[in-house]
């Protein structure tokens, strides 16, 4: 009795699974899906060799601080990096002094009040302030931008399908739109044109336009390329800063599971030696 | 505890003996994972899931505890307090990258476990009970996982909690009222983030108590057996400690070695880009999926795509829920005698094909609803239905099954190939007499 209801039951569900399966299958052959123009024209991001890669990956500190100058003097005036404490870039290799140096003269200042009248008021940031703000709220920083929003970077690299490769792609793929890109496709007004994007147009205008925009103060060329490097490695910095001890820690609780488990396959077979 | 050849307890010192005239809890353990449950000797690795199973669920239960201390489950609070964990709280990220890669390895070692027991028959009698309180956990899990899933509140949080909520809207009537009551309100917030988070952090105790009676039901008629076959002398049986404790042991390594490559070196493979983008309930993600271990009833959900008779949402909804229920059913759609798959030639063929068709489903889960993935999961689907409502029933009535070995203990000293081989073949139907 069970089994011939289920059986009735299971033609229920496979039925209208089938009935569904056959209009799909109708309207995918009178009119099958078109390649879309953002499809055709978008570009995968291409790889990006950095120090943090792969499992024994470690952080390049020179590097991080050349991505923090060009966040500083070229991100910043849009992006906020509000989960980032100025604290935490003595991992970047900067002593005490330096960091506190650093906070106090970021250009942009914390939301504050006046200790004496209580109104609204902004002050030089400390070390333990995170990264200000660089807009009040999100109206003030769409009324900047053409009504778009500049995202928060702290954890751009993670929330990106792509991660850093992808940021770099994005820095430096600005181009002119191809001759063959449809109308309906072509930059508006206020877009920039960059297949990395996923619908080919974007609001951000080309941050690094030019070699020398940055001079690093430990010499290294600031060509475009290796300007958009140092700040994708600075922003998986941002993202994942506990990347160096995850790395460490991984590797010695990998070594001592192997140990251990070796040590438990030869308990196994030392106890199971009379049964087998 | 369940032969009559059961070593009864022992107590080994003066100590243990005081212990146990009052509260008996020694030889309760003793009976229930120690010397005094005996054991098929004839296991293999598919038999250590259960324990990691158990595993998964403390490694869940005391990094959640941790990461409780430090999260704050208020819409405006919960995506912050997520990254006040990975940056500010000692070793937070190795709590969270933990939890999150540990729902994960949960689900893993579970699916394992149930297909398991697909494949050797573990839900017949006298197992129906394990079968069915193991069902409860599943149901469980899927619902702490998900509503964990919403906590850290980013953009797949958030979409993902208003589309699974959204599912009861499909019910005619009553729907939407049931679910602005689930939600609190009309879209997830604050009432809703605060009221998974409780049930987030009740469920697994609830897991682990239904966890207590799978176990309790398994030791009425002892485990099951890669032969089916069942236990008739104390040959048969081996002491679980210490010999499936070492097993186990040994399981658990390399379980944990797999675990530890994923959590130090991929935390984030497993995870979504988006839910690192704070809840915007004015921004929908371009595709919202669940997390992996929910993509095959994703799949199915989303392969109705017709109205027939009833809405193509309600059938979609109904099919996902059916999909798990008829899994209640299953020790009555299959009425082979013969348990396990080894010795079922024809089960075998279709229980290999479900695993493959249960794959392509979580494949196309994972895919936005875009065809030919609407199709390929519409094909699927049709298979997964028809497997367990249809072909079980029908094959477990007219398969012929191959003879089964005479013991447990004959079966390992002769070696499996030997006894499985078709010898009699004119052997079969629904009584299947031994080989000679």
């Amino acid at each position: 009795m069970i089994r011939l209801l289920a059986i009735l039951v299971g033609l229920a569900f496979t039925g209208v699974a089938a009935w569904s399966l056959l209009w799909g299958a109708i309207a995918f052959a009178g009119d099958p899906p078109k390649e879309t123009v953002e499809h055709r024209f978008h570009k995968h991001a291409e790889p990006l060799k950095l120090a943090s890669n792969g499992p024994f990956g470690k952080y390049d500190r020179a590097q991080l601080q050349r991505g923090l100058q060009v966040y500083k003097e070229v991100c910043a005036a849009c992006h906020g990096l509000n989960q980032v404490s100025f604290r935490s870039l003595t991992e970047l290799g900067y002593d005490e002094p330096e960091v506190k140096a650093i906070a106090k003269q970021w250009q942009i200042e914390v939301p504050s009040i006046n200790d004496k009248t209580g109104e609204a008021a902004s002050r030089k940031a400390i070390a333990a302030d995170r990264f200000p703000n660089p807009y009040a709220n999100e109206v003030a920083a769409r009324a900047a931008n053409n009504n778009a929003l500049p995202p928060d970077l702290s954890l751009i690299t993670k929330a990106r399908e792509g991660g850093a490769p992808y940021i770099h792609s994005l820095l430096t793929g600005y181009r002119k739109p191809p001759a063959d890109l449809p109308k309906a496709n072509q930059p508006g007004p206020g877009l920039y044109y960059n297949p990395y994007f996923v619908n080919l147009n974007i609001a951000m205008p080309p941050p690094i336009t030019a070699d020398g925009q940055v001079t690093y103060a430990d010499g290294t060329n600031p060509t475009v390329n290796q300007m958009a490097t140092d700040v994708s490695a600075f922003l998986v910095w941002t993202a994942q800063p506990e990347l160096e001890s995850r790395h460490r820690m991984g590797l010695a609780v990998l070594i001592f599971l192997f140990a251990a488990t070796g040590l438990a396959w030869l308990a196994y077979r030392n106890i199971w030696a009379d049964r087998h | 505890m369940s032969f009559s050849w059961a070593a009864p307890y022992q107590p080994k010192s003066g100590f243990m003996r005081w212990i146990d005239e009052r509260l008996p809890l020694p030889r309760l353990v003793y009976g229930a994972i120690g010397g005094g449950y005996p054991v098929p000797r004839n296991l293999n690795y598919f038999w250590n899931f259960g324990v990691l199973a158990g595993v998964a669920l403390v490694i869940q239960i005391v990094s959640g505890i941790i990461l409780a201390m430090h999260y704050a489950p208020a819409g405006a609070l919960a995506f912050d307090s997520t990254e006040h964990i990975m940056r500010d709280v000692n070793q937070g990220w190795l709590l969270r990258y933990g939890h999150a890669n540990g729902a994960s390895f949960f689900f893993v070692v579970v699916y394992i476990h149930i297909f398991r027991g697909l494949f050797y028959g573990s839900y017949k009698a006298p197992r129906e009970m394990v079968w069915l309180l193991g069902l409860v956990i599943f149901l469980l899990m899927m619902a702490t996982a998900f509503m964990g899933y919403v906590l850290p509140w980013g953009q797949m949080s958030f979409w993902g909690a208003k589309v699974i909520t959204g599912l009861f809207g499909a019910i005619p009537v009553v729907g939407e009222p049931i679910q602005t009551w689930l939600l609190g309100g009309f879209a997830p917030d604050n009432a809703a983030l605060n009221r998974f988070f409780s049930l987030h952090y009740l469920l697994p105790f609830v897991i682990a108590g239904v966890i207590i009676l799978h176990i309790w039901a398994l030791h009425i008629p002892g485990s099951s057996n890669p032969t089916g076959v069942d236990v008739k002398t104390p040959q048969d049986t081996i002491p679980f400690h210490p010999y499936y404790t070492a097993k186990d042991g040994f399981g658990l390594g390399i379980f944990l070695i797999l675990f530890a490559i994923m959590l130090f070196f991929l935390p984030n493979y497993l995870g979504h880009a988006d839910n690192y983008i704070p809840a915007n309930p004015l921004s929908t993600p371009a595709h919202i999926v669940p997390e992996w271990y929910f993509w095959p009833f994703y799949a199915i959900l989303r392969a109705f795509t017709f109205d027939f008779l009833l809405p193509a949402k309600l059938w979609g909804v109904l099919a996902m829920f059916a999909s798990i229920l008829l899994l209640f059913f299953l020790p009555w759609l299959d009425k082979s005698p013969v348990r396990s798959g080894n010795y079922r030639p024809t089960f075998k063929w279709f229980f290999w094909i479900l695993v493959a068709d249960v794959l392509v489903l979580g494949f196309c889960g994972g895919r936005p609803a875009e065809e030919p993935f609407v199709m390929i999961s519409q094909i699927a689907t049709i298979y997964y239905f028809a497997h367990f409502l249809i072909i079980l029933p029908i094959v477990s009535k007219f398969e012929r099954t191959l003879p089964l070995p005479h013991s447990i203990s004959e079966s390992v000293l002769h070696g499996e190939q030997k006894e499985s081989a078709p010898l009699g073949v004119t052997v079969g139907g629904p009584a299947p007499t031994a080989a000679a």
